[in-house]
């Protein structure tokens, strides 16, 4: 297959670049190795939208941190992305004043409106802040969005407006050829006259398979808590603690789907894959969360989970190679690469735009369909539902009320959920404190059903992750 | 408009406990709605096809569907309304009930009274914060016995299961019949939180073995598990690392405790127990929201189903008498506490007066040779002798209401 633009990679920048490519009159592909887009950076980080003051002045972290966030709550209100623009607070002890002084200064420098909150009313905006906590550099423009369904819904948009995706396509070989390049995957070749590199912790490889500049690469893994629903009541907002070398630091945060989370830890490791967590980590997270935040909950725990960020020096890598040509790269996208995503994505469109002048096609699409839930629906449009299709009145994930109906329309969607964890992504059901205990068969069948597949082909996530492995003995 | 039904009685749930109280609210003359979110009723007896179940109850010996059979054929011939699929979304103090059912659509349920019978949940790796990858190949047991059972897989042929609850037990013997090789049983305390029956004939008949004071220290594999780490517990319970091994499989089954399902009553302000994580009950099994009770394993975890149908007869009797008007309401009553050894006591009020009324417990360690006491103002009402009393088995004792002078206490004597 020819297309115009291959995109490597279907985590949050590869996804938001297709997306913007998908606006043009070129073909173009975006190929991931797993059976899903959003499976690794993208699934496992702190779905902050960071405000952008703590990024280095003049980096390109700072200058697409402070566009990311702009552009991001007009994305997720277009793509119904569930999301809360909640505002942050790095806390700090009464002898760490100068240092949010010190970050009150970069927020300055960056263009991020902030202010520094004294004791009462940090409290009153975050009464569950520890007692020591003096004061508290707020940022309104902060908040949180579900980054793995943000890249979900990017996938989508693109698809809807003619892009194509293939998945499990894990790419081996990128070879040089007359006005362009031969991608070559494990499902098959195909050419393109300009490669985009977005390829998170494999990044670096992608880019030596082109024969584009050489990086090396540090991979920072992260573990988190997630809290049970029942605890986001306590959470108003991020609470940072002031950043150091590592990192933002062990926050505590309400998640866009209404859980709370704790983390992350910052471990250096030289594997781009390891996502394991470990009990020195959570321990560290156990012993680090009441230094910020006086009430913490870790007997409320439904999942631990961990995610890596890829770092190359101390900044994004972003830009067209200077010795590959057509090949553009987005890489060592680390925090806060989740809120940079669109303005990544509208930089790399820039790129494309100077550089191969595609013309926008008329009529594409900008807002998607909003998602029929539950908490959403009073009780007329409800039984109007129901009337035509009784599967929304189905309960399958009862920890966070999702209807047969939602999982159904998520295999269905512009970009198929085929696995468990794609259609727990996408609907939350098995996300909730049963962590799928009761759905998980419920799912499974369903998936089975509406892709004619057999359950025993039914899979968690991944290549060998069946659940239903091997039929009983049966009885004549 | 949305549409709406009354009852006298709304009974949440649609297992032993659900129908159970819905027979005995009916016996009394009341009107009684059965609200089950599964397809069939039964809960979770449709997938224990293993024997043990009725002894107490029926004194016969049967499978968990035949028992949930002998209640749902009596269910079905008495006037009970049964509405399968019908989730419960909302319960208010008056006793309003919303409920989504793909027949019905959004309904609301006018009750007299309410019983809840949601059953538990088991807890998941997420709940105990397991170390390591997140493979497919971790379940809970029970998930792993409803795939068994009722689809007609198995999910694995080298296992290891983590925790000797009783599920994870009946699950050691059902996957070995079934051809799995059951590898080890790891259980974090010195003592198994199973009935003593299913460590016999789960385990010891099929040369199972079991490490007590061991855990799981972290899990590898992706995306499928290839294997655990495990290692001995200090006296803290805190993992040995020094000391950590590691033993291949594809499975690991988490058997590490129930959790009563009682999300449904977190806009209510019913008074909880920290011990049971159900609600603090009376001897009518109400809790301290007048006219909403509560029965079986929603109430607290019970190892034998047949007491979860004589708690549930109760509650259900009990809801039937208030949504008439007819419950006893100004008696005079005291508490019933826990102390010394004894993790909890239930019901944890009762009422003066005349007849008996049971008390069930639970201790917190295995302990031998040993006397529980009940106390009432300083008068002893019972001193029985046990030969041993476990954590995996509940007790209980029997009182005359009229000795009760004061506060019960119920505790251990060495």
């Amino acid at each position: 297959m020819k297309y115009d633009f291959i995109v490597i990679g279907g985590g949050v920048i590869g996804t938001a670049v297709i997306d913007r490519l998908a606006r043009y009159n070129v073909s173009a592909l975006l190929v991931d190795k797993s059976d899903d887009v959003a499976t690794a950076t993208t699934r496992a980080n702190s779905g902050i939208v960071h405000a952008g003051y703590d990024c280095e002045p003049d980096t390109l972290k700072a200058r697409f941190n402070v566009r990311g966030n702009e552009l991001m709550w007009n994305d997720v209100e277009d793509l119904d992305v569930p999301h809360l623009k909640c505002g942050s607070i790095v806390v700090a002890r009464a002898d760490q004043s100068d240092k949010l002084a010190a970050l009150k200064d970069k927020a300055d420098k960056n263009g991020v409106p902030v202010q520094i909150l004294d004791r009462t009313r940090t409290r009153e905006f975050e009464p569950n802040v520890a007692d020591e906590i003096e004061s508290s550099l707020y940022a309104p423009t902060a908040g949180i969005v579900s980054p793995y369904q943000l890249a979900i819904a990017y996938a989508d948009r693109a698809v809807v407006n003619g892009a194509d995706i293939e998945l499990g396509a894990e790419v081996t070989a990128i070879n040089r050829v007359k006005d362009g390049y031969t991608v070559v995957t494990s499902k098959g070749e195909f050419f393109a006259k300009c490669v985009i590199n977005c390829a998170g912790a494999h990044g670096a490889e992608i880019n030596d398979m082109a024969g584009a500049e050489h990086y090396d690469t540090v991979f920072r893994r992260g573990d988190y808590f997630v809290l049970d629903n029942a605890e986001r009541k306590n959470v108003n907002t991020v609470i940072f603690p002031l950043p150091t070398a590592a990192g933002k630091g062990i926050l505590v945060a309400p998640t866009a789907d209404g859980n709370v989370i704790y983390g992350p830890t910052a471990v250096d490791s030289d594997m781009p894959d390891d996502t394991a967590t470990t009990l020195a980590s959570l321990d560290d997270i156990r012993k680090n969360v009441p230094l910020s935040y006086k009430s913490p909950a870790f007997n409320k725990c439904i999942r631990v989970y961990s995610g890596v960020r890829t770092l190359i020096g101390h900044d994004f890598v972003v830009k067209q190679s200077d010795m590959a040509q057509d090949f553009i790269m987005a890489i060592g996208i680390c925090s806060p690469g989740l809120t940079s995503a669109p303005a990544i994505a509208e930089y790399i469109e820039n790129l494309v735009v100077g550089k191969y002048n595609p013309q926008l096609k008329s009529g594409y699409t900008v807002v998607m369909p909003r998602h029929n839930r539950l908490d959403r629906l009073d009780g007329a449009q409800l039984d109007s539902l129901i009337k035509a299709d009784c599967a929304w009145g189905r309960i399958v994930c009862r920890c966070e009320k999702v209807t047969e109906a939602e999982i159904v329309e998520a295999i269905h969607s512009p970009l198929p959920a085929t696995t468990v964890d794609a259609v727990k992504r996408r609907t939350r059901a098995g996300m909730g404190r049963c962590q799928g205990g009761f759905c998980g068969p419920k799912v499974m069948e369903i998936i089975s059903r509406e892709l004619g597949i057999p359950l025993e082909e039914v899979k968690k996530g991944g290549d060998g992750s069946a659940i239903a492995r091997y039929r009983v003995k049966e009885v004549e | 408009m949305m549409r709406t039904m009354k009852f006298d009685v709304a009974v949440i749930g649609g297992g032993p406990a659900g129908m159970a109280a819905a027979l005995s609210a009916n016996g009394q003359g009341a009107s009684v709605v059965i609200l089950e979110r599964d397809v069939r009723l039964g809960g979770i007896l449709n997938q224990c096809i293993h024997q043990g179940f009725g002894l107490h109850y029926f004194g016969e010996e049967m499978t968990g569907p035949e028992y949930a059979d002998r209640f749902r054929k009596k269910v079905e011939n008495e006037d009970i309304t049964v509405m399968l699929e019908s989730m419960v979304l909302s319960l208010d103090k008056n006793k309003t009930v919303t409920v989504l059912s793909p027949s019905y659509g959004l309904c609301k349920i006018e009750a007299g009274a309410i019983v809840l019978a949601m059953g538990c949940r088991e807890r998941t790796a997420g709940a105990i914060a397991l170390a390591g990858s997140r493979p497919a190949g971790i379940y809970t047991a029970g998930m792993a016995q409803k795939i068994c059972n009722i689809d007609g897989y198995l999910v694995g042929k080298e296992v290891v299961i983590l925790g000797s609850g009783d599920i994870g037990l009946i699950m050691a013997r059902r996957m070995t019949t079934e051809g799995a090789k059951v590898k080890l049983v790891l259980e974090l305390m010195p003592y198994s939180s199973g009935l003593k029956r299913n460590i016999v004939q789960c385990l010891d008949d099929y040369g199972i073995p079991i490490k007590y004071s061991h855990t799981v220290t972290r899990v590898e594999g992706s995306p499928r598990l290839t294997g655990i780490y495990y290692a001995p517990v200090g006296p803290d319970r805190k993992p040995v690392l020094q000391e950590e091994k590691f033993i291949p499989c594809d499975t690991l089954l988490l058997s590490v405790g129930l959790i009563p399902e009682n999300d449904l009553l977190g806009g209510l302000d019913v008074n909880m127990s920290g011990i049971t994580q159900g609600a603090v009950v009376d001897e009518n099994r109400m809790t301290s929201i007048d006219g909403i009770f509560s029965c079986g394993n929603v109430l607290h975890v019970h190892d034998l189903v047949d007491n979860v149908s004589q708690e549930a007869e109760i509650a259900g009797r009990s809801a039937a008498l208030y949504s008439k008007g007819e419950m006893n309401r100004d008696y005079d009553s005291v508490t019933v506490s826990a102390k010394d050894g004894v993790r909890y006591a239930l019901p944890q009020r009762i009422g003066k007066g005349e007849g008996k009324v049971k008390l069930f417990f639970r201790v917190g360690d295995v302990y031998k040779n040993c006397r529980l006491v009940v106390e009432s103002g300083g008068n002893t009402l019972v001193s029985k002798k046990f030969m041993v009393l476990a954590p995996g088995e509940m007790g209980s004792v029997e009182i005359d209401k009229s000795s009760i002078s004061g506060d019960v206490i119920v505790r251990l004597e060495k």
